[in-house]
């Protein structure tokens, strides 16, 4: 690693200090009574502890793939869903009030008529991920598509691309940013319900340890598991972000 | 002399909330092969919209557009188009840019000679050194050499230049207009040039069709008593400087008569 990259890596660690100096200091403060605030290091013994003896893994990995089979599955159908709104102004006209009404509708509050339709196994799970990463990825979809500008279409046309080399030369690569956004856009949505979904009688999942927590008022476990939760979102974010950088070098961006 | 491409009394017009809005209205003239023509007019009179109905991007309300004989029904390879926004292609590299048209089904070129086209151009238009480059690391003006690169990489008889240098500066824009003077020399092409600039239309065009506010008519057809090759030297012709005052006082009498009309629809070019 060079000077710069060294330094980049540095100003990025510096937040996290800081939070753990904060968390120590609200503890030391008196403000607070102290035992509602485990210390970093208490924290960080718990986390060591449920890896090894309690099987922390197979939590974050139950977790981990709910949340990539969620959002795998919603982005592969709201791709198409989303490119064809998009691209065709009268299916917009007929499907966007519909869609709004449901990306409104906030998961959670679907989680009862899921538990009647779908059970309480992990079908349920997916099929709630499913739907939040679904209508998130869609609107960014063709938001992102109905932006395309016809010009390159158009040059296409006049080099002699007919439809199908339009189709596969020139939107294919002009829609792949927006499936990258959607994407991303989706993992985050997918994980902020993650644990609404793992409600639903989970056995294991980052998010049914917090909940199991909860009711032994273990706050070192709660504390491990956001954490967790947090750690992982921003890993897929990272690959995600790599994977895209990797995919538009071609991008006019401001960020070196 | 085979005629390449014939306007017969075309017009174009269309309903707008206000009324029916004429475009284009009228238009006879016959473009031979070889010709450069220069279409020059007040911004805004519907001289694209011209250029756009033989490109194949709209069709004509009454009267025929006819390419080597027969209708224009849509865009196509044979008549290369060089817009304005130069709509060079932002996730291919330049080389790719300009074996896009190569790799098309329509234009069937051999995968062997693709790479040798791809060089020529790349050397004629002073890109070799960018040749794995994208877009983004391009200035204007050889944004727009790519987009000349990759319309003449198809060979097409014909050539649609709307308004081509217009976002340039002056010093790139005399640049390009001697390079494309150039390239036409070494590979003799039919031009239809939109331009709204007098000087250029002179120094490039054998003939300069002068058309009127919206709806567009035509003014006059002026033929430039200029031989290729040519040279900047031209400019300083007195010939030159007379035919200017001349289309000038055409633009500019057609200027006032469209602030005149002060319509309120107003359409971009």
């Amino acid at each position: 690693m060079n000077g710069a990259g060294v330094r980049r890596f540095g100003l990025g660690l510096l937040p996290w200090f800081g939070a753990i100096l904060l968390w120590y200091a609200v503890r030391w403060s008196g403000f607070v009574n102290v035992s509602l605030i485990p210390a970093p290091h208490q924290v960080a013994a718990k986390f060591f502890e449920l890896l090894t003896t309690e099987g922390l893994l197979i939590d974050i990995f139950a977790s981990t793939r709910r949340v990539f089979l969620g959002v795998a599955l919603g982005i592969l159908v709201a791709v198409p869903v989303g490119f064809l709104l998009g691209w065709y102004r009268p299916a917009r006209t007929f499907a966007d009030p519909m869609i709004n009404f449901f990306r409104a509708l906030p998961p959670i509050a679907l989680i009862p008529l899921v538990i009647v339709y779908f059970g309480v196994d992990e079908l349920a799970k997916l099929v709630i991920l499913f739907y939040a990463s679904f209508f998130s990825g869609v609107i960014v979809m063709y938001e992102g598509v109905s932006q395309i500008t016809p010009l390159y279409i158009r040059v296409a046309q006049t080099l002699g691309a007919n439809q199908a080399e339009i189709f596969r030369k020139v939107i294919i690569p002009l829609t792949v940013p927006h499936i990258l956004t959607a994407l991303r856009v989706a993992l985050g949505v997918a994980w902020a319900t993650l644990v609404a979904s793992e409600l639903i009688a989970a056995q294991r999942g980052l998010g049914a340890m917090i909940q199991n927590a909860s009711t032994y008022f273990l706050l070192d476990v709660i504390y491990v598991g956001i954490i967790c939760i947090g750690l992982i979102a921003l890993i897929m974010d990272l690959i995600l972000r790599k994977i895209t950088a990797r995919l538009l070098v071609w991008q006019d961006r401001a960020i070196a | 002399m085979t005629k390449r491409a014939q306007f017969d009394k075309v017009s174009l017009s269309f309903e707008t909330p206000k009324g029916r809005l004429k475009v284009v209205e009228d238009v006879s003239y016959d473009i031979n092969d070889g010709d450069f023509i220069a279409v020059i007019g007040p911004s805004g009179c519907g001289k694209t919209t011209m250029m756009s109905m033989l490109a194949g991007f709209q069709k004509p309300t009454t009267g025929k557009v006819l390419f080597d004989g027969r209708p224009v029904a849509g865009p196509g390879p044979e008549r290369g188009v060089i817009f304005q926004e130069y709509g060079v292609f932002p996730w291919l590299t330049v080389k790719q840019n300009i074996a896009f048209g190569l790799t098309l089904n329509a234009n069937h070129v051999p995968t062997a000679e693709r790479e040798a086209i791809c060089d020529h151009y790349l050397g004629l238009m002073g890109l070799s050194d960018f040749a794995n480059s994208y877009p983004k690391h391009l200035s204007g003006g050889m944004r727009q050499r790519l987009a000349i690169a990759r319309a003449y990489a198809v060979k097409p008889k014909f050539l649609l230049m709307d308004e081509p240098f217009g976002a340039l500066d002056a010093q790139t824009r005399s640049n390009m207009q001697n390079l494309l003077l150039k390239v036409l020399e070494a590979e003799g092409k039919t031009v239809m040039l939109i331009t709204h600039s007098v000087e250029e239309a002179i120094y490039l065009a054998s003939r300069i069709v002068v058309v009127t506010a919206r709806p567009a008519r035509i003014k006059q057809i002026i033929d430039v008593p200029f031989a290729y090759p040519r040279d900047e030297s031209i400019q300083e012709r007195p010939e030159f400087a007379e035919l200017r005052s001349h289309i000038r006082q055409l633009v500019m009498d057609e200027y006032r008569a469209q602030q005149a009309q002060m319509r309120p629809v107003s359409f971009s070019e």
